[in-house]
Formats: structure tokens, sequence, C-alpha cells
């Protein structure tokens, strides 16, 4: 497909599509209803089943169905939609059913905004549903990589059989960008466990279940569960670095916030202050071990988590960094989108403090 | 040479079920599978377990099958059969599943005619929790959770889902049967059999309401059990078709 402007919901719904999702199960939401609209349009024309749930509950319980059955299936909500689908989230964990979720952030807590932020990072990499159990995490900070991380997180859903969520927030779903769908590879997993009719000799039959009533049971599902996630920890995580060779300020920031982050940083270059911007596109897994190498170069002397929101990611950069730098937070909250100027001003503090 | 006059259906496992003695989703349970090998589509079905008593009912039929959250199974079975439109599609839930947390999921489903099998056991409590109050629970019933029996200035009225269900224009068949009885007991079948075909012709929702026992949580022996539902449900939830549009037509 040719370069388009395309806004960022619905390049994403079309790179679902390319990506060979052809279910989605949805309920309306802003700032992400472009989603859902537009693959009420273009699902059926690709021969897919585009389907308005009575709410995000039996939304992500339809997901959790279908990916129980086997296909690429799709939802989308913010905020406070993906709170309500944490149920099904952690139930798709649990069963391992291979699924794809879009966040677009709105503020919060409650009902909260409907302008961007970054308030749900906890809620998307420390759990948000209950029990032990991850979702892999892409932050996608322009909609062409946003667009390339569906490809990503469909095909990894479908290896791992874990769910895949794109956290973006309400400026990437709104705004417009030229952006290139790209054509997809779609690799053929092993589906033999997915629930579509058992003629009792094939295959076993298939149960997708969340109950494990015994102890060893529980404890054995959990042990593999936590064995999955170590090797995701170890081979998936993806991560930008931005004028890092000879930076003695390091801001780390995601999405939204760290493309302002690189305008702040080629103003405050062309000052002469050494400060560089390093970039999780992996929320979960965090890029640990890459930034705690860098924490541990003598030139570095500070880290500055940027984020819009009350201090969530600075916490895994602490852990990351794990004392050996000093970590400081400039926080942004109730859906306030930072200027350049802003992080700037804050940048040339650090060197001052 | 003896000749086998009965065999089990090979669409129930040989798993010994948990159930109580003198609970009735064991009948039930091999009315619908039973009906599905009777069809000739045990290789096609997929059924959808609830959370409540049956939640094991994923270890008794012999078909692929998928447990869903608390209420949740008609979004489940959604799910499965827009995404593999030629299975056959069963849930099976209790009555606090189904018409208390899973309120909103049922209602949908048949609104939207969903072409699936729904199967409600209702008897009239929770069971697996111990005892407490359901959507459906009678008045003056006592349940761990209205001590002093359902009193409805305090907790409304109980729910009589199938006659709600036949409101929605997506119902496509819905009938109340108990099975308290062999006669009841082959009308249930029959009812059953009957959704099953319906959706296997392309039509839904197809939704069939079991009227069954608990005498665990009811507090009566098993035999006392069937006496207590015909004196005490049977007059409030009334037995029958309360739609079916190709009787209709």
């Amino acid at each position: 497909m040719a370069r388009m402007l395309m806004k960022g919901n619905e390049a994403i719904a079309e790179a679902a599509i390319a990506a060979g999702c052809r279910y989605f199960f949805g309920y309306p939401i802003t700032p992400q209803s472009e989603i859902p609209e537009y693959l009420s349009k273009r699902l059926p024309e690709v021969g897919g089943v585009y389907l308005q749930a009575e709410s995000e509950v039996a939304a992500i319980n339809m997901v959790f169905g279908a990916a129980g059955a086997g296909v690429r299936v799709m939802t989308s909500s913010s905020s406070p939609g993906i709170s309500l689908k944490q149920e099904g989230i952690s139930s798709i964990a649990c069963a391992e059913t291979p699924a794809v979720v879009v966040n677009m952030m709105r503020g919060g807590p409650g009902i909260g905004s409907i302008q961007a932020s970054q308030n749900d990072y906890f809620q998307a990499v420390k759990g948000g549903g209950h029990g032990d159990y991850h979702n892999l995490v892409y932050a996608p900070a322009s909609i062409q990589e946003a667009c390339d991380l569906m490809a990503k997180a469909f095909d990894r859903a479908d290896y791992y059989r874990v769910l895949c969520m794109v956290l973006g927030d309400g400026m990437l779903g709104q705004m417009m960008e030229p952006v290139e769908i790209k054509p997809v590879k779609i690799a053929e997993y092993d589906k033999s466990w997915a629930t579509t009719g058992w003629d009792g000799v094939s295959r076993p039959r298939a149960v997708i279940n969340t109950l494990y009533i015994t102890v060893d049971e529980l404890n054995e599902l959990c042990g593999r569960l936590q064995a999955k996630y170590k090797i995701i920890e170890r081979d998936e995580v993806l991560f930008e670095e931005f004028h890092l060779d000879d930076a003695e300020y390091v801001v780390v920031a995601y999405g939204t916030v760290a493309r302002i982050v690189k305008n702040a940083i080629e103003n405050l270059r062309a000052q002469g202050i050494k400060v560089g911007l390093f970039r999780p596109i992996t929320l979960w897994p965090f890029p640990m071990l890459p930034l705690e190498n860098i924490a541990g170069q003598a030139r570095v002397k500070r880290f500055a988590a940027v984020e819009m929101s009350a201090g969530q990611l600075v916490q895994d950069v602490r852990l990351a960094v794990n004392g050996k730098k000093p970590v400081e937070l400039q926080s942004f909250l109730g859906s306030n989108v930072p200027g350049p100027g802003d992080i700037a001003e804050f940048i040339r503090g650090l060197k001052t403090a | 040479m003896s000749k086998a006059i009965f065999t089990k259906t090979k669409m129930l496992t040989d798993t010994p079920t948990h159930y109580c003695p003198g609970c009735a989703h064991g009948i039930v349970h091999r009315l619908i599978a039973e009906s599905i090998e009777e069809l000739g589509l045990s290789h096609k079905t997929v059924g959808v377990a609830p959370v409540g008593c049956a939640v094991f009912a994923y270890r008794y039929f012999n078909c692929d099958m998928q447990l869903a959250c608390h209420g949740r199974a008609p979004a489940v079975a959604t799910g499965v059969k827009r995404s593999r439109p030629d299975t056959l599609v069963f849930t099976y839930q209790g009555d606090g599943d189904l018409a208390s947390i899973g309120n909103a999921e049922i209602n949908s489903a048949a609104a939207r005619g969903e072409k699936i099998c729904v199967f409600l056991i209702n008897n009239a409590i929770y069971g697996m929790t111990g005892g407490q109050m359901a959507p459906t629970t009678l008045i003056g019933q006592i349940s761990t959770t209205s001590p002093n029996g359902r009193n409805p200035e305090v907790n409304g009225y109980p729910m009589r889902v199938s006659e709600m269900l036949a409101t929605h224009e997506g119902a496509y068949y819905v009938e109340r049967v108990a099975v308290n009885n062999t006669r009841n007991i082959l009308g249930a079948k029959k009812a059953i059999k009957k959704a099953f075909e319906y959706q296997q012709n392309g039509h839904g929702l197809n939704f069939i309401e079991v009227l069954s026992t608990c005498p665990t949580n009811w507090g009566v022996s098993a035999t006392e059990a069937m006496t207590w539902m015909e004196e005490n449900m049977l007059p409030y939830y009334q037995l029958g078709v309360k739609k079916d549009k190709e009787a209709r037509q």
C-alpha cells in the first residue's frame, strides 16, 4: 500500500487487517471510536466479522471465545473501558488464548477526561486484572510505528499464546500522519488446542480452561506461565536510543511524550547540553538491562523520567538504574500534554541542580 | 446372545460427576449429550461451561469446551459462533450465573438473535457458593443470605427469565421445562433436541430453561427435592413454550 495520510485510529485498524485479524468485538468510547467505526466497514469487505458488543465486559469475553476458537481477534478501548475488560484479560492470560487489545489512553481516574494521558502504565504492565500474569505491551510513538507494531503484536500473541496490548493515547489515535500499511507475511502457528469441533481422533479434545481447583494444578500452571514470561523478558525487549552516545543526561520516555522529548533534546543540543533519550518500545518486558548498562557508564550524570502520569514509568526506571545514578521525575497530570519547551526547561534545571 | 438395550451416550466422558445426590444436573447433562449424539453433531459441537455448580461441565461433555467467566457464557459462545459459524455452540448456565451477573450478556445475545443454544438450569438458589439467594429465589424461600425468607420489600421479586427473553424479537425459541418426572424429562429432551435442530438450520437464539433441584441447599432429601420443586417452583415458573418462531410460521 502506498503512503497515505491517515488518522491514527484508522491506520491501526487497517494495520490489524493487514496482520490477518478478521474478528473484532468492541464498544464505543472516545478517543478510540474510529477503530470500531473503521472496522465495521472494512471487516465485512475482507470476509471478517465486526460485532458491537453490549459492553466492554462482553466484548473482551467475545474476544476470549473467538481466541479460544483459534482465530486472529482483537478489541480496542480507552482507559475506563480497559478497566472493564480486565476480567477477560486475566482469563486470556490464564487460558493462554492469543489476542490483541489496543488501549488509547485518556485521563483518569474515574471517567476522567477524553484527552491523551499515560496514566494506565501500571495497569498495563503491572497486571491490571487479578493474578500473576503479564501482557506483552507495545508503546508506539508514531502512527507508522503503531501500524508496524500491530503486525508484531498479532504474531507474538500467536507465538507465545499471550495477550499483546498496543498502548497508545488519545493524541496518537486522533492525529493524522503519512503512513504506509506494509504487507505482512503471516506465520502459521499450530492451533490444534483451539475449540473448532472435535472428531474424536485427529487431536486431543480441546478445552479452554481457567479453573485450576487444586493447589498442585494451579502451581503448575503459574510456573509454566512464569517460565514463558522469562523467555519473553529475554527475547522480546524493544527500545530506541536517541543521542545517547555522549549523553550526560538521559531522559526516559515512551509513546507520545518521547516524541516531544526528541524536539526538546534537539533544542538543548543546539545549546550544547549533552542530553539523550532512552525510549522503551516494549513497556513489558521493560528494557531493564540496557538501561542499567547506560546507568553504569561514567559520563552519565542523571536520569529523568518524563511521563503524562504521576510517577508510574519512573518506578521501572529506578528499578533499572538500581541506585547507580539519581533519577528525577517530570510528571504531567490531568491529560496535560507537554510542549518541548516545558521539558527542555526541566532538563536545564537538572544541569544546574 | 444378549443384546444391549441401553448404552451411555458417547457425548459424556466417563469422569464421575461431582454433583450432589438428588441434583438434576446429571439428568440435564445426559439429555443434552444424547440430543447432540442422536443428531450426529458431536464432531462440530463447542460447549461453554459457566461458573457455578456446573463449572466442571467441561470435564463431562465429551466435546470441545470452553469455560467462561461468571455470567459471560453467551458472550464467549458469541465469539465462538461468529468466528466458527459451522460449529454447534451451546452454553450451560445456572440461574445465578445467567439471571444475575450474566443478565446483560443473555439479554443482548437474545436480542441479537445469536445462533446458539442456551440452557438455563434453574434451581432457585446459588449452589456452589453454599446456598445464597439468587434472582430466581422464591418469595419466602430461606437461603443463607435471606435467612428469614426472601422479602420482596428488600430483595424484589423472582425473575422469570424465559418470559423476559421471549419478548426479544431476536429470540427464536424459548421453552421452560422441568425434570421432576419421567414425562417431563422426555418433554425436556424433546425441547433440547429441537433447540439444537433450530441452530443447525441457522436459527437463534434458542433458549431452554430447565427447572431443577438443589436438595443440599434447599435442606431437603433427594426424593423430597422433586416434591419441593413441584410445590414451590412449578406454580411460579409455568412450564411451556414461551416462543417458537417456527411453529408460528
